[in-house]
């Protein structure tokens, strides 16, 4: 039965790996300028522009607020677009992708507003540019809280791609339903539930690890 | 050094425009330390942040080494920033950034070298005593400890100017003095010009030279540190230097009515203040020698002194006839001495513990 279940776990878990470590890096290098962009535009900060700030900070709110499921297939024709297919494990990265950015954007504002504002101040004293001010004091002064926040965006990404099987992503969430509920095999079922569970406890390690060891404070 | 002419802030906020600064008129030569003392809310904070526009002002000019900085471009200003260091109440210091790397942090945005940065580095760790810290963290460190990184992190561009905006207020008194002292070396050997915001007289007398009392928006009064201390004018400064030098009465006389009358078995309480090299002049020994039938009784005495001149203040009593009392009175007025009546004051009987 273990030699039976075995593949279908690791091409499964490979799948979700997949999906959420390329979502992972296109949605942060997107969504960590975001969230800088966020900080910095609002009132008082070095960026300060207020329309910006406001139209941004709409749009993201306007696509966290649509459940995933939905957005998943409400995009679909961007997807096509954009991976020449509606379905597969690629084509599911496309609206995990959208869903992530504006949540990791929120999630770097939250980090870089809790810096204290006399650091920016010490360093416009010095002469910093915004751009200095961004990259030398705002983002390392954030970024254990960054990787915290960052290790909590994987771990609400390995949720959404169970949810992938929706449009045939694959992935251990298809696995679990289509074998483990749908074909009454409870087995399959709690074998995958260990695998993500695992995965997620490994996930929280390395991200406090991480972020424990980049907090001087 | 700093000239600072018509300097007007308005803030707008919720509840209205907040004036912060009504026309401040302030010049700070080369080389020395200025003091600016104000309750909090007074606007020292954002009179000092106007000097290197940190905060701009509404109206006026504000000259540093002869630049006007109001008129100055962003890329202009942030060259005259390096110009002008400045350290903060709370340090402000990275804590991503070892101790070496905070001090590097403004020649780092320079583009220095790496090797020029550990030039200029080394030496000021030396200076204010840290070398021994140089890859600890932030978090590392004692409150005195930061604020000697803040300082040379401040120093590292060359500034020819360094704002203290509270910076010994979150310190005890003994690293506030110790911090103080640093200030004073840099300040004599780097020939810095030193801006001092405070709340507390005691950093005034300790390292300024002159210093503006400002209350309420307006400079309430300046001078030098010495007439500022042994003559107030305004009531805000008596309010600051009562801190330090107390203006109660001696405990046998605290409470009771004072008349200007001579009473039953009071004394005459007379406050004197001398200054300089009267400080030490024997002017009493002369009073009680040249005005027979004047008793004289030593209430209180404290001899301070403001950088290197002493000054003393004391109260005595006198009591004895009243012609006798008033020559030696008269005697006093002729002399170099400050001298405030406060008026007959009966004496408590003890008070049993």
């Amino acid at each position: 039965m273990f030699a039976e279940v075995l593949p279908l776990l690791t091409k499964a878990l490979g799948e979700t790996i997949y999906m959420v470590a390329v979502s992972m890096a296109i949605a942060s290098a997107v969504g960590v300028p975001l969230g800088v962009l966020l900080h910095t535009t609002a009132k008082g900060q070095i960026l300060e522009n207020i329309f910006i700030n406001q139209t941004v900070g709409s749009v993201v709110n306007a696509i966290r607020s649509i459940p995933f499921i939905i957005l998943m297939v409400a995009i679909i024709p961007l997807t096509r677009l954009i991976v020449g297919s509606a379905i597969g494990t690629t084509a599911a990265i496309v609206p995990l992708v959208i869903a992530s950015i504006p949540f990791i954007g929120r999630q770097v504002e939250t980090s870089i507003k809790e810096v204290p504002s006399g650091l920016v101040e010490a360093a416009q004293s010095m002469g910093a540019t915004p751009f200095q001010i961004i990259s030398r004091v705002l983002l390392p002064e954030a970024m254990p809280g960054i990787v915290s926040q960052l290790t909590t965006v994987i771990i609400a990404l390995v949720g959404e791609s169970a949810m992938a099987g929706a449009i045939g992503g694959g992935g251990l969430g298809d696995l679990a339903i289509r074998y483990g509920y749908q074909r009454f095999r409870p087995e399959v079922m709690l074998a995958t539930v260990v695998v993500l569970i695992v995965l997620v406890q490994l996930v929280q390690f390395v991200g406090n690890t991480l972020a424990k060891k980049l907090d001087k404070r | 050094m700093i000239k600072l002419s018509g300097i007007e802030k308005i803030y707008d906020s919720p509840s209205g425009k907040i004036h912060a600064l009504k026309g401040i008129d302030l010049e700070i030569a080369r080389g020395e330390i200025y003091g600016i003392i104000g309750l909090s809310g007074a606007g020292k904070s954002t009179l000092v942040r106007c000097i290197n526009m940190l905060e701009r002002p509404t109206a006026g000019k504000v000259f540093v080494d002869g630049q006007d900085m109001t008129t100055l471009t962003d890329s202009e200003l942030r060259a005259a920033r390096k110009n002008i260091g400045m350290i903060f109440q709370h340090f402000n210091l990275l804590s991503s950034a070892t101790v070496y790397d905070n001090i590097a942090f403004p020649l780092k945005l320079s583009g220095t070298s790496s090797a020029d940065i550990e030039k200029k580095v080394r030496p000021l760790l030396k200076l204010v005593g840290l070398s021994d810290k140089a890859d600890q963290y932030p978090a590392q460190l004692s409150g005195g400890q930061k604020q000697r990184v803040g300082i040379a992190r401040a120093l590292a561009g060359d500034p020819k100017v360094l704002l203290c905006d509270e910076a010994t207020s979150a310190l005890d008194p003994q690293t506030t003095k110790s911090i103080l002292d640093l200030i004073k070396v840099i300040n004599h050997n780097l020939s810095l010009t030193v801006v001092v915001i405070t709340h507390e007289m005691q950093v005034i007398k300790e390292i300024c030279d002159r210093v503006a009392v400002i209350s309420d928006g307006v400079i309430a009064e300046r001078g030098s540190v010495l007439d500022v201390f042994t003559n107030p004018q305004h009531r805000i400064t008596k309010e600051f230097i009562s801190v330090l030098l107390s203006n109660d009465l001696p405990a046998a006389f605290r409470g009771n009515e004072i008349s200007q009358d001579p009473t039953e078995g009071s004394l005459l309480l007379v406050r004197l203040i001398f200054k300089g090299d009267r400080a030490d002049d024997p002017v009493l020994a002369k009073m009680i020698r040249s005005c027979t039938g004047a008793e004289c009784t030593m209430l209180f005495g404290n001899l301070d002194e403001i950088h290197g001149v002493p000054f003393g203040r004391f109260i005595i009593g006198l009591s004895g006839r009243d012609e006798a009392i008033q020559s030696a009175l008269n005697f006093l007025n002729g002399q170099e001495v400050r001298v405030e009546v406060i008026g007959y004051v009966r004496r408590s009987p003890a008070a049993v513990d």
